[in-house]
């Protein structure tokens, strides 16, 4: 409570004060509009900016300084007295800091606020109790969606009517998130974690097993997870972005980073890929590069450089850990290979237009994108670089495909009866995901109260019965809320 | 609006009685394993009042025969024995029994008195579920929770045994809405023999001090009982081994409290011979517990103190309790003779 709080009083004091020298520098200018020429307003304008900029820095230093220190302070010393070790210099004692849970998102919320306020998107908030209620509105606290103000604002504060079909809506889409999570991901982890903590044992085509099964496993967690979110603020009348547009149907890297954690996908785009791209430090790079190295190379290095730190940073969101730097940097390698291949590309559909639209095709690149991502996405189960890597060696040097089929599959603690509810999970998952194209399942089904209630009785036996919780298991824990 | 109401209603009903079967499904039936689970509920069956009732853990519901009480000494009599059963929970059970009967005399077995705080969640379930609804339950629950636990879980079972849906087995289905009763006034017999080779010391503690939450649910009982004008009896069954062992610290400590309330305790450990007990035949796992034949023993020497000591009548000759009990005898000795 007590970061929130501070998250929320250093975001206050800075939007006001950053509003209150835009509203002057407004007041100013309209004032003096007939005595100021073009270029003199021009100027005051870009010097009052550059004000603000120093007012929002300083925010923006308190705001993720706070995570910075919570959540980087243990990795940053690790390595450091790794270093140190090398020269045979005394250790240095690793902090023991709690991480409050969602601070990451809190945190990023905020600090796109202040951007927006610094930018003159939004007008800050007086009222600091409103501004705390856009901080801690309590459904997306723990794991998103990153809401923007713009956005959230008015309908936190503005008036709702009762609207039954909403709370309908709203609460089946909390049993279908408690499904997914229930149902499929938490069922899922029980092998799960036996394929990681015996990953020794577990190698070759379990590595495999282990890409798909967690794929199936963060999907019903975070979409879960982000299901209940919204679920629960549209029964209140609220509407909160969305997260998730079936990534698991992307065609290629690029698509599905634009269909997973759109929100997250979105603030990085906006907050720093963007400003870091087109900012004069980059412009002038750009432009010495093109004359020392040529045009390609001039033209791509803001990109490429925005890209890679824009990855960089989004690995290190999701965790103090090399593994997710070298996650966020996998990604960012596939997305700036394929963009390299993009002609090739071109010639290739040139050659075969019929398979942009032929099943098989699309079915390969979807299966493609999926187990990339799964791939590189393993790094977040084995948390060890380097092993993640021998255990991907694995799947091409050990060829234990035979052993699935005498007893392998329920060696690590799924049984007949679990794997049949992952599967029957999933399936049903699909089935809703491809009725919900047009119209949200849950919006369908909220217009007739009947059916509405006829499902979500259903749904409950359903969960009660098959779903993974209770002794042995701890469904509170939702894996996005550690980020 | 008023076709969706009913329709609703039906499909509410509906949810309630296919949760409910489902629960009366995957809940254990505790009928051909870990039989111990069943004792509990029984008690809700018996007809008759009983003159003694034994509360305890397992080295009750192993070392007393109500049947052989009745046939040599004509007490009547009820083991509310459970396994693992926490001296929190034996206060409770006091507390319930006493609310349906108020028996001549109640016989506490001092063991469970070592633990200080909830052990297991599996145990806990073990004498809890049996019990009916009521105060003396809400109390026992709210004791004896584990950490890892929540009130709820005894409410709607269901949440505790939902995943034994895909290991249920055809005792499940056979015994879905009813019970066989599986022990004799709540002693589970055991006809087994694995002797006992050979006498062990316990391992030696850092401390003695039994927990002082225990003398308090001690100290309860012995009040609940005085209020009902009942007779409260301390004993601690002979068995003694390396992992259940009963450390003559402890028992100094029992003694002194007993000496203290002005209560009997029997320590039953150093009375083997006496008793007339054989370590080579009484016991069916090497003398953790008795067999059939070590409790009827014991149930022989301590009918007699009970008779003669607390004047415990002789009640045969009653048409009503000797036609119950003939019943009763007949089972106990079927099962006795590996008939059923």
């Amino acid at each position: 409570m007590i970061f929130i709080l501070y998250t929320a009083v250093v975001t206050y004091l800075t939007a006001r004060l950053m509003q209150k020298r835009a509203d002057r520098e407004d007041a100013y200018v309209a004032d003096n509009r007939e005595t100021l020429s073009k270029e003199e307003r021009k100027s005051y304008r870009a010097k009052e900016k550059k004000r603000r900029l120093r007012i929002l820095t300083a925010g923006l230093i308190l705001g993720f300084g706070m995570l910075a220190v919570l959540k980087y302070t243990a990795f940053a010393v690790g390595n450091v007295n790794s270093i140190l070790s090398m020269f045979n210099v005394e250790k240095l004692t690793v902090p023991s800091l709690l991480l409050p849970l969602g601070i990451s998102f809190y945190t990023f919320q905020s600090m796109g606020y202040l951007i927006d306020v610094y930018r003159k998107k939004v007008r800050a908030e007086g009222n600091f109790a409103k501004l705390l209620l856009f901080v801690s509105f309590f459904p997306q606290l723990l794991q998103g969606p990153i809401s923007r103000f713009g956005d959230l604002h008015e309908q936190l504060i503005g008036e709702h009517k009762f609207d039954a079909t909403n709370l309908r809506a709203g609460l089946f889409r909390v049993v279908w998130g408690y499904f997914k999570k229930l149902i499929v991901a938490d069922t899922a982890m029980i092998g799960i974690k036996t394929l990681i903590e015996q990953s020794d044992k577990f190698d070759g085509v379990y590595v495999f097993l282990l890409i798909v099964l967690y794929s199936a496993q963060i999907y019903g967690d975070f979409t879960g997870g982000i299901d209940i979110t919204i679920g629960l603020s549209e029964a209140m009348g609220i509407k909160l972005a969305e997260n998730f547009n079936r990534p698991f149907a992307s065609r290629s890297t690029k698509e599905y980073w634009n269909r997973w954690h759109i929100t997250m996908g979105t603030w990085f785009t906006d907050y720093i890929f963007y400003p870091l791209s087109v900012s004069k430090g980059m412009q002038k790079l750009s432009l010495t590069a093109t004359k020392k190295l040529g045009k390609g190379f001039g033209m791509r290095l803001p990109v490429y450089t925005a890209t890679i730190a824009t990855w960089f940073l989004t690995g290190l969101w999701h965790g103090a850990g090399w593994n997710f730097i070298v996650w966020g940097l996998l990604n960012c390698l596939v997305i700036l290979v394929s963009r390299e291949l993009e002609p090739l590309y071109r010639i290739f559909h040139k050659r075969f237009p019929k398979l942009a639209n032929n099943r098989v095709w699309i079915t390969w690149q979807m299966t493609r994108t999926f187990l990339l991502m799964g791939l590189i996405r393993s790094l977040d189960c084995y948390r060890d670089v380097p092993k993640t890597f021998r255990l991907w060696g694995s799947m091409l040097t050990k060829w234990n495909v035979g052993e699935l089929f005498t007893g392998g599959l329920t060696s690590f603690g799924l049984g007949v009866a679990e794997w049949c509810v992952i599967l029957g999970g999933v399936l049903v998952i699909n089935i809703f995901d491809r009725l919900g194209r047009e119209t949200p399942v849950h919006r369908r089904v909220a217009a007739k109260p009947v059916a509405w209630f006829a499902a979500v009785c259903a749904f409950v036996v359903v969960i009660l019965i098959f779903g993974a919780y209770g002794i042995g298991y701890d469904a509170s824990q939702f894996i996005y809320q550690q980020f | 609006m008023k076709k969706t109401l009913i329709l609703c209603t039906c499909i509410l009903l509906a949810t309630v009685l296919c949760l409910g079967f489902v629960q009366m499904l995957v809940m254990p039936k505790y009928m051909t394993t870990s039989r111990d689970g069943a004792l509990i509920a029984e008690y809700y069956n018996e007809t008759t009042n009983h003159d003694v009732v034994f509360i305890g853990d397992c080295e009750v519901y192993e070392s007393f025969t109500p049947p052989t009480l009745w046939q040599e000494y004509g007490i009547t009599s009820y083991v509310r024995g459970s396994a693992q059963q926490l001296i929190w929970q034996s206060y409770y059970l006091l507390e319930e029994t006493l609310k349906y009967e108020t028996p001549k005399a109640v016989v506490f077995n001092v063991f469970s008195i070592k633990y200080g705080v909830p052990q297991n969640e599996a145990y806990n379930h073990m004498t809890l579920d049996g019990m009916k609804w009521s105060q003396s339950k809400v109390g026992a629950i709210n004791a004896s929770m584990t950490e890892e636990e929540n009130f709820l879980s005894y409410v709607f079972p269901l949440l505790r045994y939902h995943s034994r849906w895909s290991e249920l087995t055809g005792e499940d289905w056979q015994y879905l809405y009813h019970r066989d009763t599986v022990s004799h006034n709540g002693y589970l017999m055991q006809t087994g023999i694995a002797p006992k080779t050979r006498d062990a010391d316990g391992i030696p503690l850092a401390n003695y001090s039994l927990p002082a939450v225990g003398f308090e649910y001690l100290e309860k009982m012995r009040a609940l009982c005085e209020e009902k004008g009942v007779e409260f009896i301390l004993i601690k069954a002979p068995t003694n081994t390396r992992g259940y062992y009963w450390y003559n610290e402890w028992d100094a400590q029992i003694i002194s409290w007993a000496s203290e309330k002005g209560v009997d305790y029997y320590n039953f450990i150093s009375l083997d011979e006496e008793i007339g007990l054989d370590w080579s035949t009484d016991t069916y796992d090497k003398g953790v517990h008795l067999n059939v034949y070590g409790a009827e023993k014991l149930t022989s020497y301590f009918g007699n103190i009970l008779a003669e000591k607390y004047g415990l009548s002789d009640r045969r000759g009653d048409s009503e309790l000797d036609a119950v009990w003939a019943e009763k005898l007949a089972a106990y000795q079927k099962e006795r003779n590996g008939e059923s």
